[in-house]
């Protein structure tokens, strides 16, 4: 097997307040692998979100090793960071974040603009190129508050596939969505995950884990169980079970 | 990073809330519209000051023939004048800070045109009496040296006296008056003077060659003053000093004997009018600074709100691979542009509404290039200044704190 694409050992992040700690990893130790779709479920407060943090290069842990892409991120200053963000990892997040008052399309190129590589016009090419892969490139010159939220989570995964990454951390996408939404972003990340993509996705949901290849459950900042997933659900089979509400505003 | 990109992040974002951007510009644009027109009226103002008091002949001295007095000196009583047209030669010849010098023979008498007569002053002078007193003609000439040397029986009227002897409105160039029955030919009329310190009417002159004055008309040796102007008004001290020590050693005077002329200077005048002046370019200049100032924190208070409220939209940007330096940049251009752009239209609003100002109220007004270079750097390092520290502030965030900012 190839080498893991995030490979972490003793993970530990201990947030300080004033002379109270909070130790919300308490030692995670663990590999995903190349084209691995991997669910991270676990009650409120055990720690997902710290670890898709710091796996997202957006935090450091206060102690233990990453190796992203074979990488050692722990030596690296804010300016390495932002651009590891920007050339190896896409993020999807449940709140969508993205920019108000500018366009899909805007929005989808925006980590673009970050990178300096590409002209103007390539940036449109790749944009669109990921507003198809969602199936939005449709909804391209529409602003962000016109699109459901459905259509807003579909643009933020665009955002995040855009400059190619190697893995795409998605914490709680489904959080914000209803169930038929969320089967149709999970079709996008089987999708995505299919092609060759690596994905990380957060979820308190047992349905949506059930997407996934393999489930990691967390506990009080430690990891309980590793499980490959048996019976694992197609999204684009589960869809058409699924009624269609009469007021969604999905077209 | 390609610095294009982040100008073009700059340019969508500020696009992106209109209002907010117009609302920052509008202290950029007061500003410098207060500047431009502040510098405009004060500049135009302290011109004028500064011609009335070219007009007052800033530069000149007068020698009087007596020792100056508890209760000052009296021009008329010139009996026992020993001035003389060689004092003002040698003055001439041997002050190197002063410019023009003239002696003055005066006369009080009748002059007649036709059936009118007027009682006035006629004034003996060199033809650079012009300079000394900055008195240029409203029409014909002054006399020349020619006449001068001649004794030329030629002259120029006051206002007050071509009024008075040929009514309001008329050239009497070319005409002739009766002097003491001798006939002087009209060459000249003088701009109008006004008033003096003293409420005289200046205008109420005739103005004739030295020369003439003194053979033909007072028939005496003697001058009943000098007038002679500095080489420049910071000049007429120096000047002052020169001619008091030539006239001492002239008329022999003891070291420890007093005077027996006065030299008199406008120096005090000038120096009030020049603090006046001062005084108040430098108060339109406070003005003018703190309503910049105040724009200057209208720009970083609206930028500081802006990137609490854009917090959110930075931890996006950091998170899709934003540095911290990427962040500044476009905080900063935004800021630098607005305040351009804000210059850029004070500058427009501040030309004219002094130009209106100036159409309504009459004021002069000199809006001078200096100005509004000035107004336009001085908005430009504003927007540096003062969005340097909001940007900063952007840049330092932490995007997951970014991120979670609601
Ligand atoms: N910035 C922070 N400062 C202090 N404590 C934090 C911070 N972020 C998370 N925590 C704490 O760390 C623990 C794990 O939080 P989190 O990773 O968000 O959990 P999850 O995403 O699984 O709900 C929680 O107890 C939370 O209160
Ligand atoms: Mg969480």
């Amino acid at each position: 097997m190839a080498d893991p694409i995030i490979s972490v050992k003793h993970l530990v992040k201990i947030y300080k307040m004033g002379d109270f700690e909070v130790h919300a990893l308490r030692g995670i130790s663990l590999e995903i692998n190349p084209r691995e779709f991997v669910a991270i479920m676990g009650a409120s407060g055990s720690g997902k979100s710290t670890f898709m943090n710091i796996v997202g290069c957006l935090d450091i842990p206060t102690s233990g090793e990453y190796l992203l892409d074979g990488i050692d991120i722990s030596k690296m200053d804010r300016d390495e960071l932002a651009r590891l963000r920007n050339k190896k990892l896409g993020f999807v997040f449940q709140s969508f974040n993205l920019l108000s008052r500018t366009t899909a399309l805007e929005n989808v190129e925006l980590p673009l603009l970050y990178s300096n590589s590409r002209s103007a016009a390539q940036r449109r090419e790749k944009a669109m190129e990921a507003l198809n892969a969602v199936g939005l490139a449709d909804r391209a010159g529409h602003y962000s508050n016109q699109l459901s939220g459905g259509q807003q989570q579909r643009v933020a995964i665009a955002r995040s596939l855009v400059n190619d990454p190697v893995v795409i951390l998605a914490d709680e996408p489904t959080g914000n969505l209803d169930t038929r939404t969320s089967v149709e972003v999970m079709e996008i990340f089987q999708k995505l995950n299919e092609r060759g993509i690596t994905v990380v996705l957060v979820t308190h949901e047992l349905d949506i884990a059930r997407f996934a290849g393999k489930n990691v459950l967390f506990k009080d900042g430690k990891i309980s169980r590793i499980a490959m997933v048996e019976d694992r659900k197609i999204a684009s089979e589960e869809l058409p079970k699924i009624p269609v509400l009469e007021d969604e505003m999905e077209s | 990073m390609n610095i294009l990109n982040i100008i073009k992040i700059s340019y969508r974002s500020l696009g992106r809330n209109k209002l907010r951007s117009f609302l920052t510009m509008l202290g950029i644009i007061i500003g410098v519209a207060a500047v431009i027109a502040m510098l405009a009226i004060g500049q135009g103002a302290s011109n004028a000051v500064k011609q009335q008091i070219a007009g007052l002949g800033t530069n000149m001295l007068i020698v009087f023939p007596f020792a100056s007095t508890q209760g000052g000196v009296h021009f008329q009583a010139g009996t026992t004048s020993r001035l003389t047209q060689s004092d003002a030669t040698a003055i001439q010849e041997q002050c190197p800070a002063v410019e023009y010098v003239t002696p003055i023979v005066r006369v009080v008498t009748q002059v007649i045109a036709g059936t009118q007569n007027w009682r006035t002053i006629v004034f003996g002078a060199y033809p650079n009496y012009e300079e000394i007193r900055n008195w240029p003609v409203q029409s014909g000439s002054y006399f020349t040296d020619s006449d001068e040397r001649d004794a030329a029986k030629v002259c120029l009227l006051g206002q007050t006296v071509a009024e008075n002897l040929f009514g309001a409105g008329t050239v009497p160039i070319g005409e002739t008056i009766q002097i003491r029955n001798l006939p002087f030919k009209i060459i000249g009329v003088l701009a109008p003077k006004g008033q003096n310190a003293n409420g005289d009417d200046q205008d109420d002159i005739v103005v004739a060659p030295f020369s003439t004055v003194q053979q033909k008309l007072a028939g005496t040796i003697y001058a009943n003053a000098i007038f002679a102007s500095a080489i420049s008004s910071s000049a007429v001290s120096t000047a002052s000093d020169e001619i008091t020590q030539l006239l001492r050693d002239r008329h022999k005077l003891t070291s420890g004997a007093p005077n027996d002329f006065t030299v008199r200077t406008q120096t005090e005048i000038a120096s009030t009018a020049d603090a006046t002046t001062k005084t108040m370019t430098l108060l339109l200049a406070s003005i003018a600074g703190i309503s910049l100032i105040v724009g200057g924190i209208g720009i970083m208070n609206i930028m500081l709100v802006s990137v609490t409220e854009r917090t959110r939209e930075i931890g996006i940007r950091m998170a899709v691979g934003a540095r911290g330096s990427d962040v500044l940049t476009q905080f900063l251009i935004e800021a630098l542009s607005l305040s351009f752009a804000g210059g850029i239209i004070g500058i427009v609003l501040g030309v004219l509404s002094s130009q209106f100002v100036s159409n309504i109220q009459k004021w002069p007004i000199v809006i001078s290039p200096e100005s509004i270079v000035l107004a336009f750097i001085f908005a430009a390092a504003i927007g540096i200044f003062f969005g340097w520290y909001p940007a900063r502030k952007a840049a330092n965030l932490n995007p997951i704190e970014a991120l979670r900012y609601e």
